[in-house]
């Protein structure tokens, strides 16, 4: 009972806050609603028993990619510009309804195998032997570092004021 | 009643949806990359529910879901750098009047 009263508190919580950040005018609050949304899905993650998971939800998504999308939206003074809606508001609303309603159709018409057995209740040890050992996720792991350092060259060379 | 896994799943579809509205429909640069966050954490609920509920003790749903925000915070990184260079060079950062690359 106590789950069901949780997930439809994280539930809702998510879609307000995911439809505030659209909605709102005002950028700095779209950006302080998606940092709650990222939140309540750290909730959904727990009750999905992905405890490390939502750890590094709570650590990755708002901690880094919060804080840089306000440090963003403080260095390019577009706050009291808005976000509007451009010419296309109808045709995306419309597409969003299709594949949102298309989704829900297949998803409540397919009959899934639904396993019974009890989930691991620590997974961070699971995890990590998952990724490490035999058989596991080792060429995806040495390459999500390569990304980071293409990421961290990219990033500043894009930054970098080339007037000096 | 109980929370099934076509719960988390339309969670995750509405969740999504709501994501490619914000992406499609909006001017700011910085607000469809939000957008663009939204879409892959529902992904991730996504990965992460058909993780619980079909292989309960395999765990290769979250595996897939750790290097999937792995790469959502390198995407995020490069993004906003792209954006605070347009905003230095053309002072605006509405997707609607960056079209350097149009013909």
């Amino acid at each position: 009972m106590g789950q069901v009263i949780a997930f439809w508190v994280f539930a809702v919580a998510t879609i307000g806050a995911a439809l505030g950040v659209v909605l709102l005018k005002n950028v700095f609050r779209s950006a302080v609603l998606l940092v709650t949304c990222f939140l309540a899905i750290a909730g959904i993650f727990i009750l999905l028993s992905a405890d490390f998971l939502a750890a590094m939800q709570i650590l990755i998504y708002i901690g880094a990619i919060g804080i840089l999308v306000i440090l963003a939206i403080m260095l390019t003074k577009q706050v009291t510009l808005g976000s509007p809606s451009n010419k296309f508001k109808v045709p995306a609303l419309i597409i969003a309804a299709l594949f949102c309603s298309g989704v829900i159709y297949a998803i409540v018409n397919t009959h899934w195998q639904i396993s019974g057995a009890a989930p691991t209740a620590a997974t961070t040890s699971g995890l990590g032997i998952k990724i490490f050992g035999t058989n596991g996720f080792i060429l995806p792991l040495e390459i999500i570092p390569t990304v980071l350092l293409a990421t961290i060259l990219g990033a500043i060379v894009l930054v970098k004021d080339r007037n000096k | 009643m109980t929370i099934g896994l076509e719960h988390y799943l339309i969670l995750s579809a509405v969740l999504f949806s709501i994501g490619l509205y914000g992406a499609l429909a909006k001017h700011n640069a910085i607000v469809i990359l939000m957008s663009i966050e939204i879409m892959l954490s529902a992904v991730n609920i996504a990965l992460i529910a058909f993780s619980r509920f079909i292989v309960p003790t395999a765990l290769t749903g979250q595996v897939f879901a750790l290097f999937a925000m792995g790469v959502a915070a390198a995407e995020t990184a490069v993004g906003l750098a792209i954006i605070i260079s347009i905003y230095r060079n053309k002072e605006t950062i509405d997707a609607n009047k960056i079209d350097l690359m149009k013909w």
